[in-house]
């Protein structure tokens, strides 16, 4: 069995659930949310924070793990050539563009670790907070969330384009 | 406001940073 394509295969299905749940809670779970709070003769959102949320950030922040690890794994020796954006002797403009994705990416699971998870557990009851930290978590974890969205626009093309090539 | 508001204003972010990093990559890459 090779080690590289094994883990290159890990680093796309870990990565597509990631990104896939990232995309879910901005396209789908919270403007979702919005229309449940705004819907004062609905179900309201309840079920969603008490059963979904915390299965999907689950996953989530996991998935965000496994992503990191896979990829750094698969650059080996190559991750501070590729940090260092190709800028190091033996530096190619493959380490310059893969190096590009990688610090992407890196900045996304920080956002997950750091902004996104500790905030969402307020907001979802997980830990003790007053309603102004509640609310001043769901403005962090949103904003986190949205750079997320934002960053993993350049974070695919750049991760696709390392070894076919950019669309311009 | 900020753009990260809007899902549209999101992704048009998205967009035009990776023209910028685009560009940043053609500045410093070792050999393009």
């Amino acid at each position: 069995m090779e080690f590289l394509p094994l883990d290159r295969w890990i680093h796309f299905l870990s990565g597509i659930t990631w990104i896939g749940l990232l995309y879910y809670f901005n396209f789908i779970q919270v403007p979702a949310m919005a229309t449940a709070l705004a819907d004062k003769d609905g179900p309201g959102p309840a079920a969603i924070g008490k059963y979904i949320a915390p299965r999907a950030l689950l996953w989530f922040r996991w998935a965000a793990v496994v992503t990191w690890l896979s990829g750094a794994a698969y650059l080996g020796g190559d991750l501070w050539k590729a940090l260092a954006l190709g800028m190091t002797d033996g530096g190619t403009v493959y380490h310059t563009t893969i190096g590009m994705g990688a610090w992407l990416g890196t900045i996304m699971l920080f956002n997950v670790w750091v902004l996104i998870w500790p905030n969402q557990k307020k907001i979802l009851g997980m830990v003790e907070a007053t309603a102004d930290e509640i609310a001043r978590a769901k403005r962090v974890a949103l904003l986190a969330s949205r750079t997320n969205t934002l960053l993993s626009i350049p974070l695919l093309m750049f991760m696709g384009s390392a070894s076919h090539g950019l669309p311009f | 406001m900020n753009p990260l508001d809007s899902i549209l204003g999101t992704i048009i972010s998205g967009v035009v940073l990776t023209v910028i990093l685009t560009a940043v990559i053609g500045a410093i890459a070792p050999a393009v």
